[in-house]
């Protein structure tokens, strides 16, 4: 699988992957911050949230429609969308692109929930792989007690309970993200993971983040040339302000 | 009751190919070919002689046919992401119709399958391999059936039909010409060739529906009673 730097895109992609819980999206947050702050082109993305493909994925979801199949067909239809939609003419046009969850994430869950490997990953097979792809590890135990302390009420699907590992949802929950973070540790060297150890505070894995993105990537190679157009309605009142400026001006003359 | 299917590839988790039984067969071809025209006359026959009968087709799922009809109005999908859309369309009836289906013995009656979606995919430029890994999911049918009709017939028979040709009968979103009568027909022509290139791997029973109905069905009905004494 070739990068989007080896397939000749000027733009490049970093991915967090990572359990619910891992602290990822918090990281990626924070680089989206200081990027955008640096006037790079930057552009957020976030797993699973194709406007197209959404009401037919929280329809599975809550009737529990889906099966390890549609599930995973499901999410790689979401993908695509904003993989050709967004992604690709955004990388097309220099963008650097931040990517919460990619791939790796269907390939860990759905080889979890049964489907098979080689299906899966040929399924994907149309997308380039990350420039850099950070993978945010924490003890299971830190993982686990982040999200059951947040959100009590597990959903179905997130907690595994299609799988039938236990009738219990924490339990269910439990067993389930222990063997998504085998599958993730068996892809690490496959993929060239770079292991954030997640157990750190956050201000200091975010100093980790920026040193190794920086290191990876020429950010000056990506800034904005000139600033970003203002939104009409704003540009609207900065000319109504410059005109009165001028008047007064004339006045004073 | 009769002998198992195959998958294609790797098939469905936790299924095993063995314990369908039933038969499943596949009437293939474009709009004015007489699809449905002869399934409906196939389920009539085979209900009245006392075969349980279940009927899938394309964009029919619970989980997506209405996404997917209300994406296609705007045809804002790029190709990927059409081609994945209609894999869960089809997966979803896959594992709640057929498969139970032919674990019970039922004849399936497919208003077009895989095929169908393989060979508009690769008019789209979509590579073949991994259509086929994408469709390894799907059991081998015991007979698929092409109807095979010249797209100058296609286009008459529309026509009289409804007075327009469909958008994406068409292949409009490809952009082959502005008329969409000139359009109708190049794309019919590229899903013909699409078809033929498929047959190389899959096997297809073209039957020449340029014909009249009831000579179609004659050839269906013989076909699909020496199939049922196979058992």
């Amino acid at each position: 699988m070739k990068t989007f730097a080896e397939s000749k895109f000027p733009g490049r992609l970093i991915a967090v992957e990572g359990l619910d819980g891992s602290g990822k999206s918090t990281q990626i947050y924070l680089l989206k911050r200081w990027l955008e702050a640096e006037g790079i082109k930057v552009y957020f993305s976030e797993w699973n949230s194709s406007e197209l493909v959404k009401s037919a994925t929280s329809k599975g979801k809550k009737r529990e429609l889906l099966t390890p199949t549609t599930f995973s067909l499901i999410h790689a239809t979401d993908f695509a969308d904003r993989y050709e939609r967004h992604l690709v003419p955004l990388l097309r046009a220099g963008y650097i692109v931040l990517c919460d969850r990619y791939i790796f994430t269907a390939f860990a869950r759905d080889v979890t929930r049964g489907c098979p490997p080689d299906w899966v990953r040929g399924n994907y097979s149309f997308a380039c792989a990350p420039d850099l792809t950070m993978f945010f590890k924490a003890d299971l135990e830190v993982s686990l007690n982040r999200i059951l302390e947040g959100r009590p009420k597990l959903k179905f699907f997130e907690a595994g309970m299609d799988l039938r590992l236990s009738n219990d949802p924490y339990e269910s929950f439990k067993i389930f993200q222990g063997r998504i973070l085998d599958q993730y540790l068996a892809m690490t060297k496959e993929f060239n993971f770079v292991i954030i150890d997640a157990n750190e505070p956050a201000e200091r894995q975010q100093v980790i983040v920026r040193k190794l993105v920086s290191d990876r990537i020429e950010l000056r190679k990506f800034k904005r040339r000139r600033p970003l157009p203002l939104p009409p309605a704003l540009r609207k009142r900065r000319e109504v302000e410059s005109n009165d400026q001028d008047k007064e001006e004339d006045k004073i003359a | 009751m009769s002998q198992s299917h195959r998958f294609y590839g790797h098939g469905i988790p936790h299924v095993n190919a063995q314990d369908l039984g039933g038969k499943l067969i596949v009437v293939e071809g474009a709009d004015g070919s007489g699809r449905s025209t002869q399934i409906a006359d196939l389920v009539t026959w085979l209900e009245t002689s006392g075969h349980a009968t279940v009927q899938v087709g394309l964009k029919r799922s619970t989980l997506v046919s209405e996404e997917l009809e209300r994406a296609q109005e705007g045809n804002v999908l790029s190709r990927t992401t059409l081609a994945l859309f209609y894999a869960t369309d089809f997966a979803d009836q896959l594992e709640n119709i057929i498969l139970p289906a032919l674990k019970s013995g039922f004849i399936v009656l497919a208003d077009r399958y895989i095929y169908t979606l393989m060979a508009r995919d690769m008019v789209r430029g979509m590579n073949e391999a991994w259509l086929k890994n994408l469709y390894g999911i799907a059991p081998e049918p015991d007979a698929v059936f092409y109807l095979s009709v010249e797209p100058q017939e296609l286009v008459q028979r529309n026509l009289s039909k409804t007075a327009t040709l469909d958008y994406w009968e068409s292949g409009m979103d490809l952009g082959l010409s502005r008329d969409m009568f000139d359009s109708f027909l190049k794309y019919q022509t590229a899903m013909g060739e699409a078809f033929r290139q498929l047959e190389k791997s899959y096997h297809f029973d073209i039957i020449d529906a340029n014909r009249l109905v009831g000579s179609v069905t004659r050839v269906l009905r013989k076909k699909i009673s020496a199939l049922l004494a196979k058992k």
